[in-house]
C-alpha cells in the first residue's frame, strides 16, 4: 500500500468527518465538544470550545444565530438541540482565564480595518496575531458602535463589547475613532497607503461607486488589496467574512495562492452518518424564563440531549473492530505503519491476524470501507516479506493439510459407476463435525439427482487463503481443480458455505451449487423426528452473505417441512461470522470466543445453522443450536441435537479418517489401513487435562508421538514423589510437552499437556 | 531475554530417568527465529536433557516468542 492508497481508504470511513452541527457553522465551532462539555457540567471546558472556534466569544457567543441548529440530527428525535441558547448560557457563566495570546512577530505588512463591526473586528484581531500592523478606523464614537446599535444592552450588555474590545486594542497598531470612511476617496487613499485594506460593509455601509474595490475576489484582492464583508444580517457570517478576509489578506502578503487548502472554509456538507436507530425522541428543554435564557440547570439538561453524532456503524456490530478500540480509519493508518516499519515491533499484526474477513462492517458501512481486503492484502503482504507470525494460522493451516491429506481426502464415482455428473463435497468441517451425517446425504443425493454422483473428500484451501498463502492457496486449488477435472469435470454439490464462496471466486469455471439449493428442488429426506414447537432462529453464516439464493434455499426447505423458525435482527446480508472465519478463532481464540457468545446472545430461542463449524463454535459457548442435517440425519449418540457438544480438535481429525475408511469400506467394499501414527500407545485423559488439550491446541496424535519418542529413547523425566513421568518431543515448530504415567488398565494417563515455540539447542 | 534461573525448587525435584541423577540449574541455549538466548535451567547433568516447566514455556517464553514473531 503506498501513501495514496492510504489516503484514499481513510477518506472511505468517515467517522473523522465532521458533525453536522460543525459543519453547518461557517467557523466550525465544534458544537457537538461544546455541548458534550456542557452536559458534564464542565463550563469552562465549554468556554474553551468557543474560544478555539470563535473570535469574541463573549460578543458573539451571545448574538450568535446558530445556523448549525437547522442542521443537527437531533431534530429528527425530539428537536433540534438549542445550540445558541445554549452558547449564550455558556458566556454568561465566568469566563476561565483566556490562554495567553499568541501573536506572532511582526512580519512587516500594513493593513488598515474600516468597521467594528463583528467582522472588522475579527479581521483586525486575526491579523494582529498574525504579526501585521493593524489600524482600525471606526466612524463612530466607539469602537463596536455597530454592535451596541444592533442589540439591545440585555442581549448584549455594553459591557462585555467593552471587555472584548479591551482585550483587543493592545493587539493593534492604532485606533481611529470618528474617521470619515463614507468617501470612496478615503477609501482609495487608505488603500495607498496601507499594504491592505479591509472594509466592514455592516459597519461603514457599501460605496455605490468603484464596486470592484471591496468585490472579495481574488483578482481584486490580488491586485489592490482591498476586501469588504460582513454584509449580512448573521453575526456568526459576519465574523467568518471577517476571518476569511483576513486569511486572504495574509496569504496576499505572503504571496502565496490565495485559495490553496481552503476548500473546507465555511459551511458545507458532511459525510459522516448518524443513525438515530437506538435514540429515544426527547423534546427541548424548555426554558423557565424565555427573556433570560436557560439556568445553568437547564442548560445541563438540554445538551444532555445532544446524541454525539458519531458513525462507528461498523464498530456497533463487530466486537473485532471495537476491541482494538478504535474505528477502520485509524486501522488503516495502523496497518500501513506496520508494514512500514523496519526496527520495533509491529504492533499491528494482532489486528490483521485477529479480522474474520466476514465483511459484515463493509456490508454495515455507508461508504463500503473494505475492512476484511484491508486485512486479507497485508497478511498476503507479510507473507511474501517472511513477516508473517508462525504461530498466528499454524494450526490451522496444518489441519488442512491433514484434510488434504492421505488419512481424509479421496475421490471417487459413485459406487457401480465410471463417471460422474455431479459430485458431492460435503466439506472438511461438516466430515470433522458430524461425520455420521455424510453417507445418508450422499445416498439421499444419489436418489434424488438422476445422473451419478461422485464423491470427494477434502479442503477448499480456504483456510490458506485466509491466511494470506497465496502460494499455498493455489496449489491447493490447482490439485483439486485436477482431481475435479480427472472426475470428468462434474457439477458439484457443496454443504459448506465457505466452500461455495470459495468456488465461486477463485473457480468460477466449476459449476457449483449448495446442497440447501439441491434440497429445495428435490424431494426431501424425511424428518427424525416432528417439527420443534417453538421457532428456530436462523444462523446464516457470513459466507452466505452475497448469497441470498442460498439462504433462501434453507427457509423454503424449512417452509416446507413445516418447521417454524424466525429471523435474527442480524441476519441474513448481515450476518455474523462465528469466529472461524478468516481464522480469527487460531490468532485470538479469546476474541473469537467472546465474539460467538456475543452472537450467542442475540435470541433466547434455539438456533438453527446450516454451517458445522457455526453450529459447533456457538454449541461449544452453550447454546443450543441444531444442525440443518440434524433435523433429517440425527446423531445416534446424542438424542437432543440442539445439545450435541462440539467435537475437540483430535475427535475432529478422528471423525474424518474414521469417515473415510468407513466410506471406503461401506460404499466401495475397501479396505483401507489405519494410518493413524501410534494406534497402539492408548491414552486415558485425565478431565482437566482433555480441556487443556482444547484450549492449547494439542492433538492425542501430539502425545502419543512425544510417549512414542520418550519411551523409545530413555529420554524421560521421572518425579520422585509421584512417580509421573515427563518428556518433550518437536513435532514441527513446536516442542509438545507431557506428563503422563502409565495407567494400570494399561496405555498410559496424560495429566497434562503444554507447549512452546522456542527450542532448546542440542 | 532469560538471563536469570527460570526454575522454582519443584522443577529441580525432577530426576532425569535414564541416568537416576537429579536436574541441575544450567545454562541452556534456547533459539527462536534465528535468535539465541541463554539461561539457567534445570538440566540432567549427566545426559544434558532439559526441562522447560509449564510455567515458563506459557509465561515468559510464550512472551518472549511473541515479540520475536511481532518483530
Amino acid at each position: 500500500m503506498d501513501q495514496q492508497s492510504l489516503r484514499d481508504l481513510e477518506s472511505r470511513c468517515i467517522q473523522e468527518e465532521p458533525a453536522p452541527c460543525r459543519a453547518a457553522c461557517p467557523l466550525h465551532v465544534d458544537a457537538r465538544a461544546f455541548c458534550g462539555r456542557v452536559a458534564a457540567g464542565d463550563w469552562p471546558g465549554a468556554w474553551q470550545v468557543l474560544r478555539r472556534g470563535m473570535p469574541l466569544p463573549a460578543i458573539l457567543g451571545r448574538i450568535c444565530d446558530a445556523p448549525c441548529q437547522a442542521s443537527c440530527k437531533r431534530d429528527e428525535a425530539g428537536g433540534t438541540i438549542r445550540i445558541g441558547a445554549l452558547e449564550r448560557a455558556c458566556v454568561q457563566t465566568p469566563a476561565p482565564a483566556p490562554p495567553r495570546t499568541m501573536r506572532l512577530p511582526a512580519r512587516g505588512g500594513s493593513v488598515a480595518v474600516c468597521g467594528s463591526g463583528l467582522s472588522g473586528l475579527t479581521a483586525a484581531r486575526d491579523l494582529a496575531l498574525k504579526g501585521y500592523a493593524v489600524e482600525l478606523f471606526e466612524p463612530g464614537t466607539v469602537l463596536g458602535a455597530p454592535l451596541l446599535e444592533a442589540f439591545d444592552a440585555r442581549r448584549l450588555p455594553p459591557a462585555v463589547v467593552d471587555d472584548e474590545i479591551a482585550a483587543l486594542t493592545p493587539l493593534l497598531k492604532a485606533v481611529h475613532l470618528g474617521a470619515r470612511l463614507s468617501q470612496t476617496e478615503t477609501i482609495e487613499e487608505l488603500g495607498h497607503h496601507f499594504d491592505a485594506l479591509y472594509l466592514d460593509l455592516a459597519a461603514v455601509g457599501t460605496p455605490t461607486r468603484d464596486r470592484h474595490l471591496w468585490a472579495d475576489d481574488e483578482s481584486s484582492a490580488m491586485t489592490r488589496g482591498i476586501l469588504g464583508g460582513g454584509d449580512t444580517p448573521s453575526p456568526v457570517l459576519q465574523a467568518a467574512q471577517g476571518r476569511w478576509a483576513a486569511t486572504t489578506i495574509d496569504r496576499r502578503l505572503q504571496k502565496v495562492s490565495i485559495t490553496a487548502g481552503r476548500e473546507g472554509e465555511g459551511a458545507g456538507p458532511t459525510r459522516l452518518f448518524v443513525s438515530l436507530a437506538q435514540i429515544e425522541p426527547s423534546p427541548p428543554v424548555a426554558m423557565a424564563d424565555a427573556a433570560a435564557g436557560y439556568t445553568a440547570a437547564e442548560a445541563v439538561a438540554e445538551a444532555g440531549r445532544c446524541i454525539q453524532c458519531q458513525c462507528l456503524e461498523c464498530v456497533k456490530v463487530c466486537a473485532y473492530l471495537e476491541r482494538f478500540g478504535s474505528y477502520p480509519r485509524q486501522y488503516a493508518r495502523q496497518i500501513y505503519n506496520n508494514a512500514a516499519i523496519v526496527m520495533g515491533a509491529r504492533q499491528a499484526n494482532r489486528l490483521i491476524n485477529s479480522c474474520r474477513l466476514c465483511g459484515l462492517c463493509t456490508e454495515i458501512c455507508p461508504e463500503d470501507f473494505p475492512m476484511a481486503d484491508l486485512c486479507l492484502q497485508s497478511r498476503r503482504d507479510m507473507v511474501a516479506r517472511g513477516k508473517m507470525p508462525p504461530s498466528a494460522h499454524e494450526f490451522a493451516l496444518l489441519d488442512m493439510q491433514f484434510s488434504l491429506g492421505e488419512r481424509f481426502a479421496l475421490a471417487r464415482h459413485a459406487p457401480g459407476s465410471n463417471h460422474s455428473v455431479h459430485l458431492f463435497f460435503p466439506g472438511c468441517q461438516l466430515c470433522a463435525s458430524a461425520p455420521a451425517q455424510v453417507a445418508p446425504v450422499y445416498s439421499h443425493l444419489r436418489r434424488v439427482l438422476d445422473a451419478p454422483v461422485g464423491l470427494m473428500l477434502g479442503c477448499c484451501g480456504a483456510p490458506a487463503h485466509w491466511a494470506g498463502r497465496e502460494a499455498l492457496y493455489q496449489e491447493v486449488r490447482a490439485d483439486w481443480r485436477l482431481q475435479w477435472e480427472a472426475m470428468g469435470r462434474p457439477e458439484v454439490v457443496l454443504a459448506c458455505a465457505t466452500c461455495l464462496e470459495m468456488f465461486r471466486d477463485h473457480l468460477p469455471e466449476v459449476p457449483a451449487r449448495s446442497l440447501w439449493h439441491v434440497w429445495a428442488q428435490s424431494p426431501l429426506p424425511e424428518l427424525a423426528a416432528p417439527p420443534p414447537e417453538a421457532p428456530l432462529a436462523i444462523h446464516d453464516p457470513c459466507t452466505t452473505r452475497h448469497t441470498p439464493a442460498v439462504q433462501d434455499a434453507v427457509r423454503h426447505v424449512l417452509n416446507r417441512c413445516h418447521i417454524p423458525f424466525e429471523e435474527l435482527e442480524l441476519g441474513r446480508r448481515r450476518t455474523e461470522c462465528c469466529g472461524y472465519g478468516g481464522l480469527m478463532q487460531n490468532a485470538n481464540p479469546q476474541l473469537a470466543q467472546e465474539i460467538v457468545r456475543r452472537r450467542a446472545a442475540r435470541s433466547p430461542s434455539d438456533y438453527l445453522a446450516y454451517c458445522a463449524v457455526c453450529r459447533d463454535n456457538l454449541a461449544a459457548v452453550g447454546k443450543r443450536t441444531i444442525h440443518l442435517l440434524d433435523l433429517f440425519f440425527p446423531s445416534g449418540e446424542h438424542p437432543d441435537p440442539a445439545g450435541r457438544p462440539r467435537p475437540g480438535w483430535s475427535r475432529r481429525r478422528e471423525n474424518r479418517q474414521r469417515l473415510r475408511r468407513d466410506l471406503l469400506a461401506d460404499l466401495w467394499r475397501e479396505r483401507s489401513p489405519d494410518l493413524t501414527p501410534h494406534p497402539d500407545i492408548h491414552l486415558h485423559v485425565a478431565p482437566a487435562a482433555a480441556q487443556r488439550l482444547e484450549t492449547r491446541r494439542i492433538l492425542i496424535e501430539d502425545l502419543q508421538e512425544v510417549i512414542h519418542q520418550a519411551e523409545t529413547s530413555g529420554q524421560v523425566l521421572e518425579h520422585p514423589d509421584t512417580g509421573r513421568l515427563r518428556a518433550s518431543a518437536r513435532i514441527g515448530h513446536v516442542t509438545f510437552w507431557v506428563e503422563y504415567a502409565p495407567a494400570e488398565e494399561g496405555g498410559y494417563t496424560v495429566f497434562n499437556a503444554y507447549s512452546h515455540r522456542m527450542e532448546v539447542a542440542r | 531475554m532469560i538471563q536469570e534461573g527460570f526454575a522454582s525448587p519443584e522443577d529441580l525435584r525432577w530426576k532425569c530417568r535414564r541416568c537416576r541423577v537429579h536436574l541441575e540449574l544450567a545454562p541452556v541455549t534456547v533459539t527462536y527465529l534465528d535468535q539465541e538466548f541463554s539461561a539457567d535451567l534445570p538440566r540432567c547433568p549427566v545426559c544434558g536433557l532439559v526441562l522447560i516447566s509449564e510455567d515458563l514455556a506459557l509465561g515468559k517464553m510464550a512472551e518472549v516468542e511473541q515479540i520475536l514473531e511481532d518483530k
